[in-house]
């Protein structure tokens, strides 16, 4: 594929159309030319980007500038001041305070830099979500038909399992492993889901890849499914995800149409069918047992393991329980074979990973990048410093699974491995980075908060547990704390993570670990001097 | 539990429209609950009632899963719905101050309808739009990067 300096997309839906879309795009074109730009510039119609209140919209990448509604008048002054001069024409930019749900997928690629590596990203935001063409024309399906017709499911699992990909919904165990288990697994019937009841607060790019390229999904949990054994599929997507929703069912319809599902596929007795399955709104159901308690029409209430899903799953038969992102990962490695994945990122962890930028920084948004990355290097690069030149006091990563980390292990190495080294997780891979205005006591009441109310009430560690440490945090916020009550924080921190059945209780600890350990002053500051020393917190006196 | 002005037959109506899309097997359960909680607003007692009866499922385990998730719901609600993010991240970026705008301008706290049957106010976990937030949704309309002086004008626009 030719290389080109920017790339410049025109929306095509029927408000845009309407609006005089064609227009714009024929402007475009003309003006392209006229500056000499043909062969710095590719101009693209894509379908619905989703917005049509400023339609039509024209996109520009790699800065993921969004102009609208722009007229046909408009493009000459577009294509000298951004394509040819490369400044921004601000003015013409399409307002974004308010957003439909339908376009934040792309205002979230507003931090979009070409020095990114993308792999399980390449297409979502570039192709035409709704037209499986433009997915076979980006290489889509190839992988699939290799697969298939050329490979052994062993020599699937294997390869999976030489390109080192582990998976990505923050547990980190190797892919190529849990299909071999699976593949091996006694049963005439078994099951392949892809989890995407993507609910840890601050991550969103299951969505993206959702939205942007579902068929990269369908395709990955055919291969799946070829491998384990399968002839049936399910894609729990959560249910706030409605965009999400929409797009995988259109998605699942042309596949069939196109004959990648269904069938003999490929002209092979290979069947293989898939059911998007809404979520309801209940973050445990990301655990995999719950989720496939919640496709069994019950609570989403987790189950004592083992046996563990690649045996006993869906209806008790052997399961294979992927995450969006890492079934994003699997195509590629099919095409392009474990050697090249393995060029990416640091040897126990290679590949790349999918992080959200959030919080005090002045540009937050997605990036793809190689594993390895260090925190100070997000936020100078991708973050683009800390808002209003505040100093860098803690991230919180990965959810509210992850840790929190201090501004002590910015230059630690993101990966698997180095992390665990140093006593904090890389969970689902949301970065907040907090600000020195930020109070330890008044986050992790947020974060206890959360898992109180999440906790699905099946063991009593973590029902008891958590909406007893957010009390305690409470009185120490209110300035009615006491020492024994940090002891107290202590070993209901330790309780949660050694007696909770599932990893939502086992990690609901590590937030007050975290803060004992590199915050303890701080928190003490709210007990001994009554003071906040963020003046965050209400110390209003009341003791709950 | 009355059906709270929803004549009787709406509710067996909706419940049938939404058994026949997904066929009257538990593992369909969810889907019918949202479908049907979508139609009416909420889950009322004649609705499991009637699922009940047509999935051959008992009331109690419809119960159980009806209160479990949080976007099915067996109270009633207001005319509008508004769900405030409370994770951490629309937190740190300026969510707390807006949280608090959003209580004393409807004057109701979490989980509470105003006495005009207008507004409901809940609170959720993540809604998976962080990079705009502190981020709300009204109904169906999400809203991000507010600020509390921009309460006032958006609520306006809902009558």
């Amino acid at each position: 594929m030719k290389a080109f300096r920017s790339m410049v997309l025109v929306s095509s839906d029927p408000t845009s159309i309407e609006r005089g879309a064609k227009d714009v795009y024929q402007a475009f074109q003309s003006e392209i030319s006229a500056f000499g730009l043909d062969n710095e510039i590719s101009l693209t119609m894509v379908g619905d980007v989703g917005r049509h209140d400023a339609a039509p919209l024209v996109i520009v990448y790699p800065e993921a500038v969004i102009y609208g509604p722009v007229k046909k008048e408009d493009v000459h002054y577009l294509v000298e001041e951004h394509l040819y001069k490369g400044r921004i024409a601000s003015s013409f930019q399409a307002p974004v305070k308010e957003l439909s749900g339908k376009i934040a997928w792309l205002s979230s690629r507003k931090g979009t830099l070409p020095a990114e590596q993308r792999i399980v990203l390449e297409r979502a935001g570039v192709i035409d979500p709704n037209s499986i063409d433009d997915y076979i024309i980006h290489d889509g399906y190839q992988a699939l038909a290799n697969a298939i017709t050329e490979m052994s499911p062993e020599d699937i699992y294997t390869t999976l399992e030489k390109s080192g990909l582990r998976g990505r919904g923050g547990a980190g165990f190797p892919t190529g492993t849990k299909w071999k288990f699976v593949r091996k697994a006694q049963g005439e019937k078994k099951y392949v889901i892809c989890n995407a009841d993507e609910s840890e607060p601050g991550t969103f790019k299951d969505r993206l890849i959702l939205e942007g390229d579902p068929h990269s999904i369908i395709e990955a949990l055919a291969i799946a499914a070829y491998t384990v054994g399968a002839d049936e599929g399910y894609l729990y997507i959560r249910g706030e995800y409605t965009i999400a929703q929409e797009r995988v069912s259109a998605a699942i319809a042309q596949a069939r149409e196109m004959g990648f599902l269904g069938k003999n596929i490929f002209g092979t007795d290979f069947n293989f069918d898939l059911h998007v399955h809404s979520g309801a709104g209940a973050y445990i159901c990301g655990e995999e047992t719950a989720l496939i308690e919640s496709i069994e029409g019950k609570r989403g209430e987790p189950r004592a393991r083992p046996p563990y899903p690649t045996t006993h799953g869906l209806w008790g038969k052997p399961t294979l329980v992927n995450n969006v992102e890492t079934l994003a990962n699997i195509a590629p490695i099919i095409r392009n074979g474990a050697d090249w994945y393995r060029g990416f990122g640091p040897a126990s962890s290679p590949g790349t990973k999918v992080y959200t930028i959030l919080g005090n920084v002045n540009l937050t948004g997605l990036i793809e990048v190689p594993m390895g990355i260090t925190l100070r290097e997000v936020i100078a690069i991708y973050g683009k410093g800390m808002k209003n030149g505040k100093t860098f006091k803690l991230a919180q990563t990965g959810g509210s699974s992850g840790s929190i980390v201090p501004a002590s292990l910015q230059d630690t190495p993101m990966d698997f491995d180095s992390f665990a080294k140093a006593g904090v997780a890389l969970g689902s891979g949301a970065l907040l980075i907090c600000d020195e205005d930020t109070c330890v006591v008044d986050l992790t009441k947020v974060l206890l908060n959360f898992f109180r109310k999440e906790s699905c009430g099946k063991c009593n560690p973590c029902r008891i547990g958590n909406q007893r440490a957010y009390e305690i945090l409470t009185n120490i916020s209110e300035g009615t704390g006491t020492l024994k009550d940090l002891d107290d924080l202590m070993v209901l921190s330790d309780n949660l993570y050694q007696l909770s059945n599932c990893g939502l209780g086992q990690t609901a600890g590590a937030p007050i670990r975290d803060i004992m350990n590199y915050f303890r002053a701080e928190v003490e500051a709210h007990i001994r001097l009554k003071v906040c020393p963020t003046g965050i917190c209400p110390m209003s006196g009341k003791r709950i | 539990m009355a059906g709270n002005g929803k004549d009787g037959n709406v509710v067996v109506a909706a419940v049938k429209v939404a058994v026949d899309r997904y066929g009257a097997s538990q593992d369909e359960l969810i889907p019918i609950l949202n479908e049907v909680n979508r139609e009416i607003g909420y889950l009322p007692g004649e609705a499991l009632d009637e699922i009940s009866r047509l999935l051959r499922v008992p009331k109690s385990h419809l119960f159980s899963v009806a209160s479990f998730y949080r976007m099915l719901s067996t109270k009633p609600h207001g005319k509008h719905v508004i769900q405030f993010c409370e994770s951490a991240p629309c937190h740190v970026s300026g969510g707390r101050e807006v949280w608090l705008a959003l209580k004393e301008h409807l004057n109701i706290d979490d989980d509470q309808t105003t006495p005009d049957g207008k507004w409901t106010l809940l609170t959720t976990s993540c809604l998976g739009v962080c990079g705009v937030g502190p981020v709300m949704v009204i109904d169906d309309d999400i809203y991000g990067n507010v600020e509390p002086s921009q309460i006032p004008t958006i609520l306006e626009k809902y009558h």
